[in-house]
Parts: C-alpha cells; structure tokens; sequence
C-alpha cells in the first residue's frame, strides 16, 4: 500500500519552547493512524502544521508522493488534508446543508448559490460513506455525536482523502464513541485515511491500524495494536515507568463531614438530575464518587457548596445546613473546592496569579483582614503554592491565562489545600496535567487525608479512583446506585455499575 | 516589569491621541488649512488661564461620569443610564437644598447625599430588572433616560416642585440658600468650583475600594468571571445589582459642582450627554483614577478651545471629530496592547517551562 504520508524531520520552535523537534512520521492510505500522547507533547502543533496552520521551522512533507509546502489550510485542503476540530466551528441557527457548504458553496454563475447541487452532492457523499445526517435539520436540533458528522462531512464535502481528528472521542459519550469508531471504519474501507489523535489508550487500541507515540515534541516509538499493550504505551508516552500513588492505611475519624440525605434537583429545564440521592463523608477518607460524566456530579457538587438549592432532602456539610448556608459560609467552614472546569469555575483568566490566590479565600484571614484585602500576605503565599506545586511561571504577577494548562491546575490545587481544609471537594484534580504534577496533587490529597480531612474525589480516571479512593460510590442517573471496597472490586465490576447494571 | 506595564499603560493612549492628531492634520490639509497653526492656535486658546479655570471646573463633572462608568465597566456593566441618574441627583440635590435652612456644612452634605441617593435609586432600577429580570442594562438604561428627562420636566411645573420666575421662561427649581452654596477658589481670574475636592475624594476612594477591599476584589472578580466568582462564594447577582447603584450614586453627583457653586438651582439649561462622554473617558482612561481625570480634562480642553477654530473658517466640529478618532484609536491600542502583554508573558512562562524541563534525546 502506498504512503499518503512522509513526514521527516519536523521542527517548531516558539520563543523558550520546542513544540516539535525530529517528527517523522509515515501514514498508510487507508489506515487509521492513531498519534497519542500526553498533553504538551506536540501532537496539536504536528497536526496543525500538517493542516497548514503553522508553519514548521525545518523538515519535509510528502503527500501523496510529492513534496508539498503547506501555506495555509487553504493548500492543505487543495492536496485533500481536511481537519476536524475538537471543538466544532459550526453556525448553530444554521441547517446541516447550510453549514457543510458554508465557504465552499457551489453557486450558479459565480454568485447564486446552488443548494440543489450542494444538496445532491452531501446526499451522496453521506450514502457512500455511511454517515446518517439529514442536510435540512436544523443544528440546534442536534447532539454532540451528530454535530461531529457534520463537521466530518464538512471536510468530505471538500474532497478530502486524508481526515485528521483532534481528540475526537474527548466530547463523545461511551454510545456515541462506539457509533463515531463505526464511521471511521466505513470510511477508511472506502479508501480514505484517518489521522486521529487521543490519549485514550483503549480506544486506540481498538481502533487504529497504527500507533505513533510522542514524548516531549518528538515522535518516540511507532507500534501496531498487535505488537503492544496498554502497559507499554504508557510508559512510552511517560517515558520512564507510571507512577502509582501509594494508597496509605485508612484511619477514618469517624466524624461525619458531608451527609446528605434524599436530596432531589431539578434542572430550570425540568430534568431531574438528582434523585433521592444519599451520600456520607468522614473525616479522614477519601470518597471516590465515579459514574458517566453528566449523571449529577456537577450538580452534586454545587448542592454541597451551597450553590443551588435541592427539591427535596437534606444537604449537610461541617454542620452547616447547605440548602440555607451562604457559600462563602461554607468555604470559611473549611471546605476546598477543586472545580472540574478550571479555567471557568476556578480561574479569573486576566488576573494575576496572587489575585487568583485571593480567590476563594476573601472573606477570611489570612487572605483578609476584616474588609481589606491582605496583598502582602497573598503575594507571600503565592510564592509558597507556585515552589510547593512546581508550578512553571516567571513570577505571581503574570496572569493566569499565560499559564499552560497544567499549571493552572496546580496553581488551583494549591490555593485549595492552603490552611488546612476540613472538607476537599476534588473534581478531576489531576486532568490534564503532566505525570509529575499528578504525583505532587495526590501526594498532597493523601497528605491532607491522613492529617484527617475527607474528601470527595470525582474522577473519569479508573486508575485514580481505585488507587486512592477508601470507598467508591458510583453515580447513576442522579442516585448513588452502588458503594464498593476497591479492594475487592474489578474495574469491570466498577465499569458494569456505572453503566446503572444492578450488581449483586 | 512595573516600568515596563506603566510604559504600555502610557503608550496606548499617547499613541491614539497621536493618531487622531494625524487624522485631522490630513482633514485640515485637504481643507487648505494649516493644521500646525492651528494645532498651537488651539494649544495657546487652551491653555489661557482664564480658560483653564472653565476647563477645570467642566472636568470635575466629565470626571464623575467618567469614574461611574468606569465602576460600571469593571463589572462589564455597560452604565449608559449616567444620564438619567446625573439628571435625577442634580434635580433632587437642588429639590431638597431649596427646601430646607440647616447650618451651612450640614445642608451641603444633605444635597450631596440626596442627589447620591436619588441617582442611586435610579440606578437600581436597571439593576434590578438586569439581576431578576435578565433585563439587559443597556436596553433599560436607555429608556429610563427618556423617562427621567420626562419625570423631571413634569416636576418642574410650577404646580409641582418646581417654580416660574418672574420674567423667566424656564422652570426651575427653588434656589439653594447662601448656607447649601460652596465656595469657589478664586484662581486666573475666575473661580474653580470647590467640588474639584470631592471628585478628587471619589477618585481616591474609588482606587481604594477596587485595590484594597475585599468589596472591590469580589467587584472585580465577578466582572472578570461571573462563575468563578460565584464559586468563589461571592453573591454575584446581589454584587452586580450594589456595582450598578454604586455607579448611579456617582453618577448623582456629575452636576453638583456646578448647582452648589454657579447655578444654585436646577434647571431644564443643565446639559445632556454625559452617558456618553463618561463612557469615553473611562475607556480612555483605562477605568484608572488618574487616566480617567486626564482624559477628562483633555475632552474639556478640546471642547473649550474649539470655538477658536471658527475664526480661521474651520468649523467647531472637528473638535467632534477628533474626540471620535480618539475613542476608536484607544480601543484599537488597549486591544494591541494586551495581546502584545499576553504574549510577552506567555513567553515568559515558556522559557522557564523549557529550563525546567529540558528536551531530552529519545530513541
């Protein structure tokens, strides 16, 4: 089989950082390529540049056999490279039709557009290749695994033969994963080639052809699904050997930090999304809560930080009645909040790094005196979480939006386990960040936890789950439906439970 | 580093301003004016003393509407209502002044607060509806500037709270007595109004308020991230509904200096526009007390020194003209900046990630 393919020595240099350094890669037609990595290993700038978005500083690209420069994605798109995005660039108040020609639309003497022909053309397009979209539907109709059909037939529709896939599957549920893999399939049979990048490493497993693995800016080692294993791709993509948090003795206080009794919410849109759900935290554990994302974590959550207010039940958290506390009561209580959505919930982006220290402890001292604001003590502090975290940043006065990531993160969990919580509410806590930074956050969580505190730990990460929880509940559709020993759980039991399968 | 953000903080404006410069040198140019002459025309007109004083005196009111706004803005609250609440503060400010006889310090600081209060209320109008009603501020300003001018001239009737002087042609209020007056500061050959000390007292609690209270930092941080704020356990509606009182109770006094120092009464002659005006300098003066009092005093300068132009057949208007290309400069500048700022930062924090975290040879 032909190459579609040759990349040789790619090099992108910024100012202080190497995306890509010694990027070879080569791409079978009619394959799915799969390049995984850890974030900040330079899988985006390598597809970017093979989408003609950034310009390497050295090193060659063959596509189908010719030496080819990408200048912009126009030129990309020209030789038949299309890219689907991981967050979609699609017209909402648009129909399917609207936004696949959207750019490229076929017009009748240069300026009407012919949607008849648009029409015929995506028909066949999604016939041929198996993808079920219907061009008149209205895109506020649809989910998130549809929108991702449109954006995939957007790219065919410009004649496309080789799709490269940023984190397709990072949005999907596990349902629509399973349809998005079906798709892929259809369409290399037909003779196209997909590029797909993920850090999930099963699903490369189950889907790609070929695994290319990079580590730091370069591309390290290449396998196929036959020739390798989890274990292996891991440690490739780490470089060295994973580290595995060492699960201390539990020695519960038995105090009760967080009971929750029958509590119910609905959603302004009338969605029940918790339902009669009963939980308890003790001082001294760690909780792990695991469940599908969008079963009533998030709600769960702002429940307990007194955010909203149940339907039914009773919330209690330190002794606070949640439903009639003030949030900023419930935080002086003692309790840490690590919110999954970083830079939404946890961040102010365009603030300084000391504000963002501040944030979450202003109506307290150290972080106040009365109704000042103790900027001293809040820029000493600073330093402290930025040396303690290893938090990679100039200095405390950058904002935090300069920080990558992972940074941020750590910056985040810092502030929070500052002045010795009663109560950490962890919503993915090491998402995202680097294999070290992972091993500092769950040192300081069982740190916290031996000194007593309890905390809830929400994690789409079996592994984390099962090597640092005491118990874990698991989440179905608003209720807790099962609490397990990890000990004496297999992760397909665990999986099994989260499905809402009732376990014996 | 606190040198070079005060550098890019100075640059944005100077550069638009120079802009701006450069857009009516060219108008002037194809007009067949000389614009250099003109410029030092405006410049000497200005800078008379006598004029001075009269640019003082119209900054102390840009100034206030400019610091409201810019309370506004912090909280991406777009406060064009300035208006309605200057109108209403000024028109009860001299309501109640004409009123009441109290011992001369007490009765100044009763017509202060009354007009704080009054523009206050005025504002929480808008706040309330945007708080508990998803009203958006700018929709609800706009008509409750309509209806304050309307409110206040149906007030004015004589059978209401207002009076018809003999003579006169305009309703007005009652006047101030000499104990609700301040005194001016004779200075050039005229007066500067003594408010000048209250609006720089604003300017100064301003800066304090959003630097050092805890109060402002939480204003800040529900401007900055409503969600974060809230998670951070700040009341985001209820800050959002006092930072929209706040800026009309500043507001209430953009017209006070003039009705305690020169009209003593209220009257329909008090002038419109300063929604907008307050709006400008505040982006002009980058929601800063000091940028905002400069940027107020350049609008009073440009607009005092225009009417010279007329002498030399260029028409007064392009004094409209450039105050126009100053304010699309500036947000132009202010955008440059600070991507170039992100970015100085950004690779900032790359190089010490890279020294941190050497590449190292793979297979």
């Amino acid at each position: 089989m032909d190459n579609v393919l040759d990349v040789v020595g790619i090099e992108k240099k910024y100012p202080g950082v190497i995306a890509n350094r010694d990027v070879a890669l080569t791409v079978k037609a009619g394959s799915i390529h799969a390049i995984i990595g850890e974030n900040g290993a330079g899988k985006s700038t390598l597809m970017k540049i093979l989408y003609g978005l950034i310009r390497p500083d050295a090193g060659h690209i063959k596509a189908f056999g010719k030496d080819v420069e990408l200048k912009s994605p126009q030129d990309a798109i020209a030789l038949g490279i299309g890219m689907v995005h991981q967050h979609f660039k699609l017209a909402d108040n648009a129909t399917v039709l609207e936004n696949v020609i959207l750019g490229s639309e076929p017009t009748r003497m240069g300026f009407i557009i012919n949607f008849d022909q648009a029409r015929k053309k995506l028909v066949e397009i999604a016939e041929h290749y198996g993808l079920e979209i219907d061009p008149d539907e209205s895109l506020s109709n649809l989910g998130v695994g549809e929108r991702q059909r449109v954006e995939i037939a957007k790219v065919l529709f410009r004649g496309a033969k080789i799709l490269i896939l940023d984190e397709p599957t990072a949005v999907l549920v596990p349902q629509e994963v399973e349809e998005l893999f079906s798709n892929l399939r259809e369409l290399v049979k037909r003779g196209l080639t997909v590029l797909f990048i993920s850090h999930k490493l099963d699903e490369v497993l189950s889907i790609a052809d070929e695994i290319t693995i990079m580590r730091q800016g370069a591309t390290v080692a290449s396998r196929t699904p036959k020739s390798t294993n989890k274990v292996e791709l891991a440690e490739l993509m780490v470089g060295g050997e994973l580290p595995k948090p060492r699960a201390g003795a539990t020695k519960s206080t038995g105090e009760s930090l967080i009971s929750i009794k029958n509590a119910s919410y609905m959603r302004q849109d009338g969605r029940q999304v918790l339902n009669n759900l009963s939980l308890e935290l003790k001082g001294g554990e760690i909780l792990g809560l695991a469940g599908v994302e969008g079963n009533g974590q998030s709600e769960l959550i702002e429940l307990i930080m007194g955010l909203v207010k149940p339907s039914g039940g009773t919330v209690e958290i330190l002794g606070l009645d949640a439903t009639k506390t003030l949030t900023k009561d419930i935080r002086n209580a003692g309790v840490a909040y690590i919110p999954q959505d970083r830079q939404r919930d946890g961040l102010l982006m365009s603030a300084p790094l000391w504000e963002n220290r501040v944030l979450g402890h202003q109506f307290a001292s150290p972080m106040a005196n009365n109704a000042w604001v103790n900027k001293g003590e809040a820029i000493e502090d600073s330093k402290r979480v930025v040396s303690e975290f290893d938090v990679r940043t100039p200095g405390i006065n950058v904002l935090a939006s300069a920080l990558s990531g992972g940074n941020q993160q750590k910056f985040i969990v810092g502030r929070e386990l500052s002045g010795s919580p009663k109560v950490i509410l962890a919503a993915q806590p090491t998402r995202g960040v680097d294999v070290g930074a992972q091993a500092i956050i769950w040192d300081h969580l069982m740190k916290a936890r031996s000194e007593g505190a309890g905390i809830l730990l929400i994690s789409a990460d079996l592994d984390e789950l099962f090597s640092l929880s005491d118990r874990i509940a698991v989440i179905y559709s608003g209720s807790i439906v099962a609490t397990l020993d990890p000990n004496k759980t297999t992760p397909e039991q665990l999986g099994l439970a989260m499905t809402g399968a009732k376990s014996a | 580093m606190t040198k070079n953000r005060i550098f890019w903080a100075v640059a944005a404006p100077v550069a638009a301003i120079l802009n701006s410069l450069l857009f009516i040198y060219i108008i002037l140019k194809i007009r067949g004016v000389d614009p250099l002459s003109m410029f030092s025309l405006m410049i000497s007109y200005g800078f008379d003393p006598r004029n001075l004083v009269s640019e003082l005196n119209q900054t102390i009111a840009y100034y206030l509407a400019g610091v409201a706004a810019a309370i506004g803005f912090k909280m991406l609250l777009f406060n064009i209502g300035i208006d309605g609440q200057y109108r209403m503060g000024a028109f009860f400010g001299a309501v109640v002044g004409g009123a009441v006889a109290l011992p001369p310090v007490l009765h100044v600081l009763l017509i202060v607060i009354t007009a704080m209060i009054a523009g206050g209320l005025w504002a929480a109008v808008a706040g309330y509806l945007k708080v508990r009603r998803g009203v958006n501020e700018v929709i609800s300003n706009i008509m409750l500037n309509f209806i304050a001018a309307a409110v206040i001239s149906y007030l004015l009737l004589p059978s209401m709270l207002g009076t018809l002087p003999e003579g006169s042609q305009t309703a007005q209020t009652f006047p101030i007595p000499a104990s609700g007056q301040m005194p001016t500061i004779k200075a050039f050959d005229g007066e500067i109004y003594s408010f000048l000390f209250v609006a720089i007292f604003v300017g100064i609690a301003y800066w304090v308020m959003l630097n050092k209270t805890v109060f402002g930092f939480n204003l800040k941080a529900t401007g900055l991230s409503f969600r974060a704020a809230r998670a951070s356990g700040v009341n985001a509606p209820r800050m959002i509904f006092v930072t929209t009182v706040l800026s009309g109770a500043i507001a209430g006094l953009v017209g006070i200096g003039t009705l305690l120092s020169d009209t003593h009464k209220y009257s329909m002659a008090f002038p419109a526009g300063y929604a907008f005006t307050g709006l400008a300098l505040a982006l002009l003066g980058r929601n800063h007390p000091v940028g905002i009092f400069f940027a107020a005093f350049l609008w009073s300068f440009l607009e005092r020194s225009a009417p010279v132009l007329e002498f030399e057949g260029v028409p007064p208007e392009i004094v409209i003209v450039m105050q126009g290309t100053i304010v699309l400069s500036i947000v132009i500048a202010y955008e440059v900046v600070a991507r170039i700022n992100l970015r100085q930062q950004q690779r900032a924090v790359g190089s010490v990630s890279a020294e941190a975290q050497p590449i190292k040879e793979s297979n």
